[in-house]
């Protein structure tokens, strides 16, 4: 199922591409406007009224807050289904026609996509943007800035740090230690395999938390800078996450089923898998897949690959961006800014649908304080700020991810199913995401 | 079917007496083939029922106990107390997606349906230059996929401000090339050319001709056709996808898809998608028990020709 909509995203994303290439270069207006050049960012006369297109559940309750607030900058909501399941998409139809919304939510790992397709405003000269910065955590930051200097394409909304999802009744039962390495990882793993189960599952699909897993052992899948994109799918980092995991793989010490799946919420909720490394929104994951695990569940920091180190890896977050074609950029990145920042909003959102927030005082949201019952009563979320953090400043993403996430999850399959390794499969996502870049014509160095 | 069950025990009857008879061997054999034939009918019966069964069984359970009692079966019998949280939720959007979906489907279907009749009415029975053109064209068109024109079509509303409006999913519903081929043929067949002359004779004007006459000799094909658009467009997901963004326009596949993307994070959603996908069959099967008798007679009446 989910193959299948990759399948047909994919195929859409292909015309849409065309298309937008049509659009470009028959009109010629964005011609002169370079992706850097900052929007115009003069206040609009008289009351405006924005359109903000999200997916995040519950969000319009968030919106009226400030509508009732700000009569002048009326925000309508309209909703659609999550970024690659068809709102991206949207996005790109949407400003190839002329009428795109002034707001958009696109996740950290889609920005640059928009950023090469023209799609999204840089609105670093808008009001109170750049003194901003400093509110946010300064990693989620860059997501947005993607390491450019005079340059925001979106304000940061949240986060996804990751931890270590762990069964403490079990580990606790069977006097295993919680594991603090990746090396004592893999001898509780073995400890865990002799008692029947599996220390976690290792998703083929989520090429997300693998990139995660890159993002904390200091990898750089991409970088950017005037002269084109570098690409380093197989970088010594990502060698070692792969070779990692593979041999884990080899000894049958992970299982391997499709993430989000019945299978694999059952793996969970028969105490048959013991632990998960997992962003912070993957506290809801459990406590709906595996119900009968109530109680029995914590969080420790993600193992490391020193002992005595701290550092963390993220999944998954997003930002709020000005799309190319809006008229009130002023207005919007002030609707923005609030949206993400204000104490209101940011409990609000937390309430209505568990953003995570990405600025340093929403980690401290009262809402985020609490014992969870599903936890043993653990103040999980302070394991997550921490965490948040912990994670290296500098990962980037590349323009074509939904075609590279298609290209090593393949391979992973594969491998996952006794052909090939997990290098492999970054080596052909490597070769592969090169391919795809120049064939768009976007720059790349080698 | 029918044919089957009434045919079957004569033969069973003239092949018993003497079944090692080479002759009575190839009687038997229909038998056996018919067996197997009847077995793995039921096998698929099993395996397309199946589905359905589970999202009814699914559709009764409580959000915890989907995931943790036998999908098969019953647990906690809660569907009604399920079908009321699903119609409180967001202040009953769901009912208007519902609506919305009757809207698209029931009144684009029979519009389309009488524009496809009138079509292939006047392909059939009247004589003008370019009439293999047009035909040849609407045929091509049933080859064309709808997604593929999506993407052109989006293009075209943005052009006249028409996104996200209710015309925008119901004008291309208007449009049926299958349609206009079905009714070409039907038309063909089934409206004798004499009846024409003779309504002509009565001095009947073309138009009156066409809707006092013809259609009533049309109407079993008018049923089919009105039965695939109905639901192609009940199924459309693609151009709501890209045509829509305001929620109280969606038809309900895709407000269900919706939900289900949200999934993650909000979980409880999981049981009102269940119960949602339940509801949103119901229509359809419906009014397939409801024109089914109409439909079979005009299939029968086309076979007997």
């Amino acid at each position: 199922m989910k193959n299948r909509i990759l399948t047909a995203t994919a195929g859409v994303a292909l015309s849409a591409l065309l298309l937008a290439g049509c659009a470009g270069g028959g009109s010629g207006d964005s011609a002169g406007s370079g992706a850097a050049a900052a929007a115009d960012c003069a206040p609009s006369d008289g009351p405006v009224t924005l359109e903000f297109t999200s997916w995040i559940p519950g969000i319009e309750k968030v919106v009226d807050m400030w509508n009732s607030a700000n009569p002048d900058i009326q925000v309508k909501v309209q909703t659609g289904p999550n970024g690659n399941n068809g709102t991206y998409q949207n996005f790109f139809n949407q400003i190839a026609a002329g009428n795109a919304p002034d707001l958009g939510q696109i996740e950290y790992d889609a920005l640059p996509n928009f950023l090469v397709q023209d799609g999204v405003e840089n609105i670093a000269g808008c009001a109170d943007v750049m003194a901003a910065k400093n509110q946010f955590v300064g990693w989620a930051w860059n997501q947005a800035t993607l390491g450019q200097d005079n340059a925001v394409y979106g304000i940061p909304q949240d986060i996804g740090p990751m931890a270590l999802f762990y069964r403490k009744d079990l580990f606790a039962a069977n006097g295993i230690a919680i594991p603090t390495t990746w090396d004592e990882y893999t001898e509780a793993a073995k400890k865990v395999r002799a008692l029947g189960g599996y220390i976690t599952n290792f998703s083929q699909s989520d090429i997300n938390q693998f990139a995660g897993f890159v993002w904390q052992a200091g990898g750089q899948w991409f970088g950017n800078d005037s002269d084109g994109w570098t690409v380093s799918l197989t970088d010594p980092a990502s060698k070692k996450v792969a070779d990692y995991w593979q041999s884990l793989i080899d000894q049958d010490l992970v299982s391997t089923y499709p993430a989000w799946t019945d299978e694999w919420n059952n793996a969970y909720n028969s105490s048959k898998v013991w632990t998960w490394n997992s962003a912070v929104w993957g506290a809801n994951s459990i406590s709906s897949g595996a119900p009968d695990t109530a109680g029995g569940w914590a969080v420790a920091d993600l193992p490391q690959w020193k002992a005595g180190d701290a550092v963390s890896g993220n999944w998954g977050g997003s930002s709020i961006a000005v799309l190319k074609g809006s008229t009130h950029a002023y207005e919007a990145t002030k609707f923005a800014l609030w949206l993400n920042t204000s104490q209101e909003a940011l409990t609000a959102l937390n309430e209505e649908a568990n953003i995570y927030p990405a600025t340093t005082e929403g980690l401290k949201l009262p809402s985020l304080a609490k014992g969870v019952d599903f936890y043993g009563g653990q103040k999980i979320y302070d394991v997550f700020a921490k965490a948040a953090t912990e994670v290296t400043p500098d990962f980037t993403w590349g323009p074509t991810m939904t075609k590279t996430y298609a290209d090593v999850s393949d391979g992973f399959k594969a491998a996952v199913s006794g052909s090939g390794t997990l290098a492999d499969a970054l080596q052909k996502g490597q070769d592969a995401t090169i391919g795809a870049l120049e064939s768009q014509s976007i720059p790349v160095k080698k | 079917m029918s044919a089957v069950t009434t045919s079957r025990p004569r033969v069973g009857r003239s092949g018993a007496p003497r079944s090692d008879s080479p002759r009575s061997r190839a009687i038997r054999e229909p038998l056996v083939s018919r067996t197997s034939a009847m077995l793995i009918m039921a096998v698929f019966t099993v395996y397309f029922l199946l589905p359905l069964w589970w999202l009814l069984v699914a559709s009764s359970k409580s959000t915890g106990d989907i995931l943790t009692t036998n999908p098969l079966w019953f647990a906690d019998m809660r569907l009604f107390s399920n079908i009321g949280d699903l119609f409180a939720y967001r202040d009953g959007i769901f009912l208007r997606w519902l609506g919305n979906s009757l809207l698209y489907a029931g009144l684009g279907g029979a519009v389309a349906t009488l524009l496809a009749a009138m079509a292939g009415y006047a392909l059939a029975k009247y004589r003008f230059p370019g009439r293999e053109v047009i035909f040849d064209v609407v045929l091509g068109g049933v080859l064309v996929p709808a997604t593929a024109l999506a993407l052109p079509l989006f293009l075209i509303f943005s052009q006249v401000q028409l996104t996200n409006t209710f015309w925008a999913v119901f004008l291309p519903s208007l449009v049926s090339p299958f349609g206009v081929y079905l009714a070409r043929i039907f038309a063909a067949s089934s409206v004798p050319d004499e009846l024409l002359e003779a309504s002509r004779l009565d001095g009947a004007g073309e138009i009156r001709t066409f809707f006092t006459v013809s259609l009533r000799l049309m109407s079993p094909a008018l049923v089919t056709m009105f039965l695939f658009q109905f639901v192609a467009i009940w199924n459309n997901f693609f151009l709501p996808l890209i045509m829509l963004r305001s929620e109280e326009l969606f038809p309900v596949v895709f407000g269900l898809y919706g939900w289900n993307n949200q999934l993650n994070q909000i979980p409880e959603l999981r049981g009102l998608v269940l119960i949602g996908a339940l509801l949103s069959v119901i229509p359809l099967i419906v009014i397939f028990l409801l024109l089914q008798r109409f439909w079979r007679n005009g299939l029968g009446t086309g076979a007997l020709k």
